[in-house]
């Protein structure tokens, strides 16, 4: 187990530093000038080049890189070049909504998916299977806005059930904050469900084959024990590989509906940087929300580790 | 029939009972007929958009301002008086450029690194792993964002974009059918024929693994479908007044109370698209046997 | 078999059909065999004669949907095929165990050895807590494994393939079960493991006065360990006897053949092993008449064209064998 973990972990510490030089790479080598972009094409070159000394543009590659290093390291992540507010201020104040309404929709996701997909695979080929089968190669078609938008017309607009923008946080008022989150939370989950859903039943089909589970019903062990017992586990280990990767899209998904719910979360502060050309804030969020996402695939090959106690040694 | 010997579950029987593969290959059915016609309607108005006696899809009609479909718009006009349906139509076409020329890009890149790797194996192999995984240690939409905020909104450049974060999928696609396939005899018989590496792999090998290729790209073309969207919708793809399905929908959204047709007819089209393009992959994919397991 | 005494369990031609795509595929056929406490029935026949789907067909944990079932499997003088599901899962792990051919496949890698045993325990005997573990403990003793309270809290991966099977009896006697149902239990294990397997379950067998159906594509294995001998061909039983009897008398020239492709520790060194010649016959669409016909050296016009039926060959009506044209000893045939 201790290995199996150093080897992750040292793992992991690369992956990290190659995506904070990325994240920083990124905004560095890239055509166009954050002077220019700041000033506008007709600034003169003077100005440039002082709002250049200013943001330490005019120094080596990498000094610049150690510096934002070391800045990162830090928690410093520099101010915005718009508002002045450090950028890692605003990303800590609009974390908060983006990991609940991330928690939220993926929770919602795995509830859906994990029930119906040990169903479908216990009844296989029934009418039942195949209805669930059509209605998550329907919404696997179904861009998360465009289920974001139909939600909301039908249970904010129409039905007028919960709220369609706005937030409430949720130490003020849980209940609403709920509320509020309840739609967007569901777009994603619509979303993200058919693919999980998809390994899940497929691996459990899998499993269900295996001599060990037709020991289980030899020991005389119910179905529902039999499914969520001895097969729900070395089932879910693509299960638990794909959710890692889902993460992405789920990035994807919260960044389209926060921007229509009107939630402030990460993702519509990322949104509006990008059309101020707020590079700062932007490379802030890119570098942040990039190792957050490394971190939980690390999470993800830990919980693997836990399933199958093959993989520890 | 030994098959059968210690697991007389069904999987093994109906195994057993499996017809000859020729047997198997029944009509596509109405589940491809269907979406290939749809995909087919889209292409040829999309295509042709410039000779259709269509309205502009850029010029505003005050005279007819928010109008429900009628006779005359058949999809309605926007909040700006445009027609829907021109707008419809146009849009379509930067969907189908993104689409279709992102994967292309991915597809080429892909194949010939996903190649090299499962032939020459090694440290080839480790290297180009290796690249993919530090692509992909990315969420992807990132990249585009910040590459957005820096560059400004483009088309031709979310094709490269996307087009290189579609790459490591490929790449992997490509790998594991060479591998399989660089264990045939027939490509053992050709080394051993003094076949140069190169004609092994663009005479032997590139056949057998570019229509796995070209079906999963199916999958890649609508997952691309919907990620221009995103973009879009998020006024980062074509800037306006030009119409993507993205950001008719987006331009729709402020109204979707009073004029819920506006967003809901791009939407409609979209997903209708998207759909029909898993549904022709999927049947393909069932034809060739060529499964997920690829990856 | 001759012997008084009411039969613990009496199958009654059971047929199983699984349900493919070409239509039934008769698995089992019409078998029929009676087994008493104490006693044991080896059932042997080549890969794919319908061995396991027996087992799991008395057992009753084969798919309701992906196949038919008809007959009778009386246990104790109850139909099993008419109880309820709940009901036979009463019976299933408490009254009838089963071990499996591979124990690495059957038990489950993500459980420990302690909760595989446990689990039938609470189940059937409702143990729980400490007397469950200390029950599960003394089990893996008697089946001989060493420090079995630590292998309570490994994961089979951590055990031998010996070890493995041995946990896989453990969990079969937990619960003192009236008739084990052992499938090839040592055909995935090192040859030195097979016979200290084989002998560990005919102690358990004696001690508790069990009843046995030891399957088998060995004869070798069937001979020492059982009191009665079914030879099973495409789902159905062709020849049916004390294994005495049938040892020194076999009269259907598939046993005889079977008996020669099985290898002889009195045969020199190197000697070829005699396999059967050809593949058993589909069994979607059995031949009409004999179904070893297609295969069998003394075949004629009606093995290809009437089914023989199973009849006794002596007054006594213990030896049965289903063959128009039998053979008088293994060794006549040769």
């Amino acid at each position: 187990m201790m290995s199996y973990f150093l080897r992750k972990l040292l793992r992991l510490g690369v992956v990290l530093l190659v995506v904070a030089a990325a994240s920083f790479l990124l905004m560095t080598l890239l055509p166009g000038d954050v002077a220019l972009a700041l000033l506008g094409n007709d600034a003169t070159p003077e100005a440039v080049a002082q709002v250049r000394a200013e943001l330490g543009l005019d120094q080596p590659l990498l000094l610049r890189y150690l510096h934002w290093l070391g800045g990162f390291l830090r928690g410093d992540l520099g101010r915005s070049y718009i508002t002045q507010v450090p950028v890692m201020e605003s990303i800590l104040d609009r974390l908060p909504v983006t990991i609940e309404l991330m928690l939220l929709s993926q929770g919602l996701a795995l509830l859906i998916a994990v029930p119906a997909g040990v169903l479908c695979a216990y009844k296989a080929g029934s009418r039942i299977d195949q209805f669930a089968n059509a209605v998550a190669l329907l919404l696997l078609a179904a861009p998360v806005f465009i289920l974001a938008i139909l939600l909301m017309f039908l249970f904010a607009l129409k039905l007028r059930w919960l709220p369609s923008t706005g937030y409430v946080p949720f130490m003020t008022d849980p209940v609403r904050n709920l509320a509020h989150l309840a739609l967007p939370a569901l777009a994603i989950a619509l979303a993200e469900w058919p693919s999980l859903f998809a390994v899940l039943r497929a691996d459990m089909i899998r499993t269900l084959q295996q001599d060990y589970i037709a020991l289980a019903k030899a020991k005389g062990l119910g179905p529902a024990f039999i499914l969520f017992r001895h097969a729900l586990r070395p089932s879910s280990f693509t299960l638990v590989t794909i959710s890692g990767l889902q993460i992405a899209a789920t990035i994807a998904g919260a960044l389209v509906v926060e921007t229509i719910f009107g939630l402030p979360g990460i993702g519509r502060m990322l949104t509006g940087a990008v059309y101020n050309r707020d590079m700062m804030l932007v490379q802030g969020c890119v570098a942040v929300i990039s190792v957050g996402y490394v971190l939980i695939n690390f999470g993800v090959d830990l919980i693997y580790a836990l399933l199958d106690p093959r993989v520890r040694q | 029939m030994s098959a059968f010997a210690d697991d007389p579950g069904h999987e093994t029987a109906s195994a057993m009972a499996a017809p000859s593969p020729m047997q198997v290959r029944d009509r596509l059915g109405f589940r491809f007929w269907l979406p290939a016609v749809w995909i087919a309607i889209v292409v040829a108005l999309a295509t042709t958009a410039n000779l259709l006696p269509l309205p502009s899809p850029i010029e505003t009609d005050f005279a007819a301002l928010s109008n429900w479909p009628d006779r005359t718009h058949w999809f309605g006009t926007d909040q700006l008086g445009r027609d829907i349906l021109s707008r419809a139509i146009f849009g379509a076409r930067i969907s189908l450029t993104v689409g279709l020329l992102a994967p292309a890009l991915g597809l080429g890149i892909g194949m010939l690194l996903g190649m090299a790797a499962g032939y020459f194996r090694g440290r080839v192999e480790a290297v180009i792993a290796a690249a993919m995984d530090a692509v992909m240690a990315f969420p992807g939409i990132l990249v585009v964002l910040a590459v957005t905020a820096y560059v400004g909104a483009s088309v031709p450049l979310l094709v490269i974009v996307l087009g290189v974060l579609t790459v490591p999928t490929f790449m992997r696609v490509a790998r594991a059918n060479t591998l399989v396939f660089a264990q045939h005899d027939f490509v053992l018989a050709a080394r051993a024929m003094g076949a140069t590496h190169w004609r092994v792999l663009s005479l032997e090998i590139l056949p057998n693994v570019v229509i796995p290729m070209l079906i999963y790209a199916l999958l890649v073309i609508s997952r691309i479908i919907v990620v221009e969207g995103v973009l879009s919708f998020l006024g980062l793809s074509l800037p306006a007044p030009w119409p993507t399905w993205g950001n008719m929908i987006a331009d729709g959204q402020v109204d979707l109370a009073t004029l819920p047709y506006i967003p809901f007819i791009p939407a409609a089209l979209m997903f209708l698209t998207v759909l029909s393009i898993n549904l022709i992959g999927e049947r393909l994919r069932a034809r060739t046997d060529l499964r997920g397991s690829a990856l | 078999m001759t012997d008084a005494g009411p039969a613990l369990l009496e199958v009654n031609n059971l047929t199983t059909h699984f349900h493919t795509p070409r239509g039934p595929l008769r698995a089992v056929d019409g078998v029929s065999f009676s087994l008493r406490r104490g006693q044991t029935l080896g059932i042997v026949g080549e890969s794919g004669s319908g061995k396991s789907a027996l087992a799991r067909t008395i057992i009753g944990i084969l798919s309701k949907r992906r196949t038919t079932t008809t007959g009778r499997i009386a246990f104790e003088g109850r139909d099993l095929l008419t109880l309820s599901e709940p009901d036979m899962r009463d019976i299933r792990g408490r009254d009838i165990a089963m071990v499996f051919q591979d124990p690495t496949s059957s038990l489950n890698p993500v459980k420990r050895i302690g909760v595989q045993i446990t689990e039938v325990l609470a189940r059937h005997l409702g143990l729980r807590g400490c007397a469950a573990r200390s029950r599960a403990t003394e089990l893996l003793t008697s089946v001989g494994l060493s420090l079995p309270e630590e292998r309570l809290h490994q994961y089979p991966h951590q055990l031998s393939g010996g070890m493995r099977q041995r946990v896989a009896i453990a969990i079969a006697l937990a619960c003192d079960p009236k008739l084990l149902i052992a499938d090839e239990p040592t055909t995935s294990l090192d040859v030195t493991i097979q016979a200290q397997i084989l002998d560990l379950l005919h102690r358990r067998q004696k001690a508790h006065d069990m009843a046995m159906i030891l399957i088998s594509h060995d004869l070798g294995v069937v001979a020492g360990y059982t009191d009665a001998v079914a030879v099973m061909y495409a789902g159905q039983v062709v020849e049916q006897a004390s294994t005495r009897s049938l040892f020194r008398n076999c009269r259907m020239p598939y046993t005889a053949a079977l008996m020669r492709s099985a290898p002889n520790l009195s045969d020199p060194p190197h000697t070829r092993l005699r396999a059967i010649a050809g593949r058993p016959p589909d069994m979607v669409l059995p031949p009409p008449g004999c179904r070893f016909g297609p295969r069998c050296d003394h075949a004629t016009d009606i093995c290809r064209n009437e089914r023989p039926t199973l009849s006794a060959s002596d007054a006594v009506g213990a030896h049965l064998y289903a063959c128009w044209h039998p053979v008088a000893s293994p060794g006549a045939s040769a």
